[in-house]
């Protein structure tokens, strides 16, 4: 089944595992998910990949039980501290109550289902769940 | 040197539903009762700056079709949550800048059930994926990778500050918006005047945890406007106008600077630092100077690390100043008497301005039942999320 990442900066080629990959600036090391014309921090344009941590701890979140309509809740949505990148996901495989998901508690990237196309191409997630 | 700008008029509709009125009208009221509070007549105006996001381009204009066309120039702003702070911010650039001598700024904003202020609704899915957009998405993104919802972004801004100091419960959180509605109910304009336990905060409807719906700044209609007017020609007013005058120590506005974090989510806290800092030192007075705060309390995560943010406690003192009960309105520093975001209403443009109508009116002694006493000093604060602050230092006529 051939699949397609939900975003350009998640990769699904390493046969190692999904992996998170920013544009770095070559000049400050200000790191981006997103396509930058120059950096923010520095004004830089120039920039290269950078692989991220797999890994990380989350620093906050919030579970959200009322969204846009279609947006299935309630859900996880955290900033995660990937060895001092911050990345932006939801946290899955935890229910989703204070009880469960604590600031501190060490999380890890992996893969959400996001749906099929017309021409059975699977687009595939991330989020990140904890390590136990 | 330029010269000092005071507050000549100053005027703020009731907050709450107002179905008989459009925008147009809410301006005008607005407009027309700061002018009739300054003393002035529209022509007497040399600048005017204007607010309102969800309506028409060219808003200012639209309202001077109502209020007189006299001319002058008009700069429609937007600044998300912080319009209104621009708006003052603009007329009072000009006055500085020694163009004008009087200058009108006006917010206004119709949102009674506009509901929750989110990303767009998820599109229905189709053909085949294409990226779209800077990240080069194929779904939409909010629910996917995180939340674009304002509660679930201040959540997370409130939860942030507990994970690096501690302290910061649900219930802590629940707290602050009980003092706000508490303090709401003296407030005969605020949107909504009932006081809650601990308990009904923390049972009501959950949003985005660990806002509940009683935690989140209420959707309203409402318009706020204020009259300029430079030092020099203040002097040549009467004594009345002269003694009623509020005096603008300080106004500031900022963007936000680079942050590692501030790339995945808002960072409303090192904006807020650097333009309290910059109204201390403009003002030449210090936190321990103030006699009450109107901060953004958007949502009730927002106002704890304002505490912090405003140099109001030490660093990372937030929880504990909370706990203190020095925010609430017979404590050491009141913050938000006039019930705040979360039950006067923040009607987006008319915040800015109207959180100064409520300093003003407390050291103006006119806040009736509410009115802090023997006031003197007060600041007033707001946030638009991308982002913009704006901090105004404001000091009674000695």
């Amino acid at each position: 089944m051939p699949q397609i990442p939900l975003v350009e900066y998640l990769d699904l080629t390493d046969p190692d595992g999904p992996r998170l990959v920013a544009q770095e600036c070559v000049s400050c090391g200000a790191r981006y998910f997103d396509r930058r014309n120059a950096c923010a921090s520095c004004s830089g344009s120039d920039f290269r990949a950078a692989e991220i941590a797999t890994e990380g701890v989350l620093r906050t979140f919030t579970i959200v039980h009322f969204a846009a309509d279609g947006v299935p809740v309630p859900f996880v949505a955290g900033v995660v501290d990937c060895e001092g990148t911050s990345v932006r996901s939801n946290i899955v495989n935890v229910a989703p109550d204070p009880e469960h998901v604590r600031t501190g508690m060490g999380v890890r990237l992996t893969t959400v289902p996001v749906g099929t196309d017309e021409y059975g191409v699977d687009a595939v997630g991330y989020g990140f769940e904890p390590i136990d | 040197m330029a010269d000092n700008v005071w507050i000549l008029g100053i005027h703020m509709t009731d907050f709450g539903k107002h179905p008989d009125k459009d925008t147009l009208d809410l301006g005008a009221e607005a407009v027309n009762g700061a002018l009739a509070d300054a003393g002035v007549p529209m022509r007497d105006v040399g600048v005017m700056a204007s607010g309102n996001l969800i309506g028409n381009q060219g808003f200012g204009q639209l309202l001077q079709k109502q209020i007189g066309q006299t001319g002058i120039p008009v700069y429609n702003v937007s600044n998300a949550c912080a319009t209104g702070a621009t708006a003052l911010r603009v007329a009072m650039m000009a006055i500085k800048a020694g163009e004008v001598d009087m200058g009108l700024a006006v917010g206004v904003e119709k949102l009674s059930g506009a509901g929750l202020l989110t990303g767009n609704a998820a599109k229905s899915e189709g053909g085949s994926w294409t990226r779209q957009g800077r990240y080069g998405a194929v779904a939409d993104l909010d629910g996917r990778i995180g939340t674009e919802t304002m509660p679930g972004v201040f959540a997370q801004i409130g939860m942030e500050y507990d994970h690096r100091y501690g302290g910061a419960d649900f219930a802590l959180f629940a707290g602050i918006a009980e003092k706000n509605h508490a303090h709401s109910t003296l407030n005969p304009k605020a949107a909504y005047r009932k006081r809650f336990t601990l308990e009904e905060i923390m049972n009501d409807v959950m949003i985005a945890y660990p806002n509940t719906r009683s935690m989140c700044s209420a959707n309203c209609d409402g318009a706020a406007a204020a009259v300029l007017v430079s030092e020099s020609r203040l002097r040549t007013l009467s004594l009345e106008q002269q003694r009623r005058a509020v005096k603008v120590s300080a106004s500031v506005l900022t963007s936000d600077p680079w942050q590692e974090a501030c790339q995945v989510l808002p960072d409303i806290n090192t904006l807020t630092r650097q333009a309290a800092r910059t109204a201390y030192e403009q003002a030449g007075v210090g936190p321990e100077d103030l006699d009450l705060v109107e901060l953004h309390d958007c949502f009730a995560t927002a106002e704890l690390v304002h505490y912090d943010n405003l140099g109001l406690c030490e660093p990372g003192g937030a929880v504990d100043f909370f706990k203190s009960g020095a925010t609430w309105r017979d404590g050491r520093l009141p913050v938000n008497v006039s019930g705040g975001l979360e039950s006067k209403g923040h009607p987006v443009s008319a915040t800015g301005i109207a959180n100064v109508w409520e300093i003003a009116t407390h050291l103006r002694g006119e806040a009736g039942e509410r009115q802090i006493a023997g006031a003197k000093v007060g600041l007033a604060h707001v946030i638009g999320l991308g982002s913009a602050c704006g901090v105004h230092i404001l000091e009674k006529a000695s």
